[in-house]
């Protein structure tokens, strides 16, 4: 551990936060503004992974292992998640045969 | 000792026996045939029967006084520590053997007497239930189980009086018993819970060695004891709740012979005589007791005379002989009491399964005036019946006489007053009692319809069995004065805290004796001359003309009284409430409150528009929003 937070530690931890809010950002934008359901779900990813960026960063700064770990919970839960919206796009293509996130306006009231 | 415990350990099987009973007539109750409920039901009491006479011997030759035996812990929550626990003594063995020996009886003369009804297996079911909560009442160590068995006895009893509940007016009379217990049963809970508050437990040995150290006339325990009284009054039927008991003549005859004549009505007086060393400490409650019990006594036997109902008139006399008990429980003759108890089962069980064989060969009919020459037609009914009569009047050497006499006597040495009073309730007791003789077997028969004929066999077994008791049950308690040694209140003063210990000289005694038998004769002679030689009939319902004898016959209009004191302005009460207060208050205002939330829901409604975008710009937004927020205060 110590060897590896030392090899990190050599960026400075200001780039890490820098790369993490372009990364946050951006996939913030694609959630808002793309209309094709995958893209928005891999914009999801974007976020997801720039959070997980930053908290290993920090994790490493302050030598605690715990951060590291909490990362590979989000991971396992981002793929479930991942699985369960690629399953209902999968059914979207089939019922109105196209993934644009408009068309999927029924769901109200 | 070791022994004794390894025995008595076996007591929950007192009142497992008719739990089983109950289990398995009511759960098989579409699939058991002809008699095998009844059947099922009697072995199953008599076992317990005999189990509480093995521990009756057991607890006899162990030489201890009393057992506890705690099967489990029930409720523990901070200081409230209340085991399930059966207390063996004297007095609740002596009142095992009299549910279960007479239950027993009982159980066995309803096989023939229920015979044929469509629900009989229900009947069962429904007995022997009610012969398990009067165990629990009896048996429980503590005042919650005897809560239990008290609420069981009650609602059992309501079950049996509306039996044949496709009759309204058995319906009505069902309800009406169980509110009136439910009135009594108030002051018993709120008791419980005084004397929780109290001595912090409600176990009978943690109380009662507690309540030793009291002074006499404490307000506290004077409350405690006049809240428990209440419940009493309720169950054991005293002035002013007594109006259930005459209504719950609607039940089958044997229901009557068993609960509200011989065991649950008796639960008040087991219940004080259990708490004698509370009631020994509150002197008023003990003269509320004797103005209650003497009131009733002479009351309901005046009531009594006048009545025609052969059931009614056997309802009124148990309401007047529990008043002899509570007399005798105010005078602190305890034992008295539960002496009178024990015979008055075993002669009132008597006279109702007498009644029932009655009204069983009369094809249903319970008017004594359509009655009459049933003498020669069913002469073992006859002669138990007589032999009944002849105990509740207090003839020598029947049971009645030695239990009677008792009370009176205790009566006596408190106030003469009291005496004179007393044996003027004796005297109408015999009196109605002959009446009721005379009209039934002597003279000719007066409906030529039916047939009499006498009962069968399982019906006059029971019959037989207490006529003997009736005959010889009290020669249990020969007082001194005949060269007995009082053993059955020895026996019982172990397990009860007498409230008075002196007794008569033998002279004034015998004087006593003598002078009510006298009495008692020309009353006999005075009923004889009436309904035998100059065969009179009592006339038709709302036919006299005399104002007393008019009142006597409509009950002294108590129940008329108490409709409209209580029943009518509560029915007006709760009809104002359900018209102004439901109806127009509470009602609208809930309905107010729901149309009110779906307007509130159809404003809000408009930001869901299905457009997924939307959904997220929100979210984005209201993000960013919380966070410049959080910046900026």
């Amino acid at each position: 551990m110590k060897e590896i937070s030392s090899a990190i530690q050599l960026i400075p931890l200001e780039n890490y936060i820098v790369l993490s809010i372009a990364l946050f950002s951006i996939g913030m934008m694609g959630v808002l503004f793309r209309r094709n359901t995958i893209a928005i779900l891999m914009c999801l990813e974007l976020m997801f992974n720039s959070v997980n960026l930053l908290l290993t960063a920090f994790s490493a700064y302050h030598s605690d292992p715990s951060g590291q770990v909490f990362v590979f919970f989000i991971m396992i839960v981002a793929a479930a998640e991942i699985a369960v919206g690629l399953s209902i796009v999968v059914m979207m293509k089939r019922n109105v045969d196209s993934v644009d996130i408009n068309l999927l306006n029924r769901l109200k009231w | 000792m070791v022994a004794l415990n390894s025995y008595i350990t076996l007591s929950w099987l007192v009142p497992a026996f008719p739990l089983l009973g109950f289990l398995i007539t009511g759960m098989a109750k579409n699939r058991l045939k002809n008699n095998q409920a009844g059947i099922i039901a009697s072995i199953l009491v008599s076992l317990s029967f005999l189990m509480s006479a093995f521990l009756f011997f057991a607890l006899r030759s162990s030489g201890q006084e009393s057992a506890t035996v705690t099967l489990f812990n029930w409720i523990a929550a901070g200081d409230l520590k209340i085991p399930f626990a059966f207390l063996i003594d004297n007095l609740s063995v002596t009142m095992m053997l009299i549910v279960t020996g007479v239950g027993a009886l009982i159980h066995i003369y309803s096989i023939g007497y229920m015979h044929g009804d469509d629900r009989v297996n229900s009947f069962f079911a429904q007995m022997n239930l009610f012969t398990f909560s009067m165990l629990l009442l009896v048996m429980g160590a503590n005042y919650l189980i005897l809560f239990i068995g008290w609420e069981g006895v009650g609602f059992c009893s309501y079950l049996l009086i509306g039996f044949w509940f496709k009759n309204p007016a058995f319906n009505y009379a069902a309800r009406k018993a169980f509110v009136m217990n439910r009135i009594g049963d108030l002051g018993f809970i709120l008791g419980i819970i005084l004397l929780f508050f109290t001595f912090k437990s409600v176990g009978f040995t943690e109380v009662f060695s507690q309540a030793t150290s009291m002074h006499s006339g404490t307000p506290l325990v004077t409350l405690i004891t006049i809240l428990l009284l209440v419940g009493a009054v309720g169950k054991s039927a005293q002035i002013p709740l007594y109006t259930w008991l005459p209504d719950a003549m609607a039940g089958p005859t044997p229901v009557s012979a068993l609960i509200h004549a011989a065991t649950m009505v008796t639960a008040g007086i087991y219940m004080i005589a259990r708490s004698s060393i509370l009631y020994n400490l509150a002197p008023l409650t003990m003269n509320i007791m004797i103005i209650l019990g003497l009131a009733t006594a002479i009351f309901a036997a005046v009531i009594g005379l006048r009545q025609n109902d052969i059931k009614k008139v056997l309802a009124y006399s148990t309401v007047s002989q529990l008043g002899y008990m509570f007399l005798a429980l105010g005078l602190g003759a305890y034992s008295s009491a539960v002496f009178h108890l024990t015979t008055h089962a075993f002669f009132k069980a008597l006279l109702f399964l007498g009644a029932g064989s009655i009204i069983h060969a009369m094809g249903g009919e319970q008017d004594i005036r359509k009655m009459g020459g049933l003498r020669k037609k069913m002469p073992v009914t006859y002669f138990t019946f007589l032999a009944a009569t002849l105990a509740i009047s207090g003839i020598p050497p029947f049971s009645g006489f030695f239990s009677k006499d008792l009370i009176l006597s205790k009566a006596f040495e408190n106030n003469p007053l009291l005496y004179i009073l007393a044996l003027g309730g004796a005297l109408i007791t015999c009196f109605y009692m002959f009446r009721l003789l005379y009209l039934v077997f002597f003279g000719s028969q007066r409906l030529s319809t039916v047939h009499p004929h006498e009962s069968p066999r399982v019906m006059t077994f029971p019959l037989i069995i207490l006529s003997i008791l009736s005959v010889f049950g009290g020669f249990l308690n020969i007082p001194s004065l005949f060269g007995g040694d009082s053993r059955f209140g020895e026996f019982l003063n172990k397990s009860i805290i007498s409230g008075i210990t002196e007794e008569l000289g033998s002279a004034t005694e015998i004087g006593l004796i003598v002078s009510s038998l006298i009495l008692l004769g020309l009353v006999i002679l005075y009923a004889y001359r009436i309904y035998v030689k100059k065969a009179d009939i009592p006339v038709a319902d709302g036919v006299s003309t005399n104002i007393f004898s008019k009142a006597i016959e409509n009950k002294f209009y108590v129940d008329e009284i108490y409709s409209a004191v209580i029943e009518k302005p509560f029915g007006s009460l709760s009809d104002f409430f359900f018209n102004k207060v439901e109806n127009k208050v509470l009602d609208p205002a809930v309905d107010e409150v729901g149309i009110l939330t779906s307007k509130l829901g159809n404003l809000v409604r408009k930001l869901q528009q299905g457009n997924m975008s939307f959904y997220l710009f929100a979210m984005v937004a209201g993000i960013l929003l919380f966070i410049i927020f959080i910046l900026i205060v």
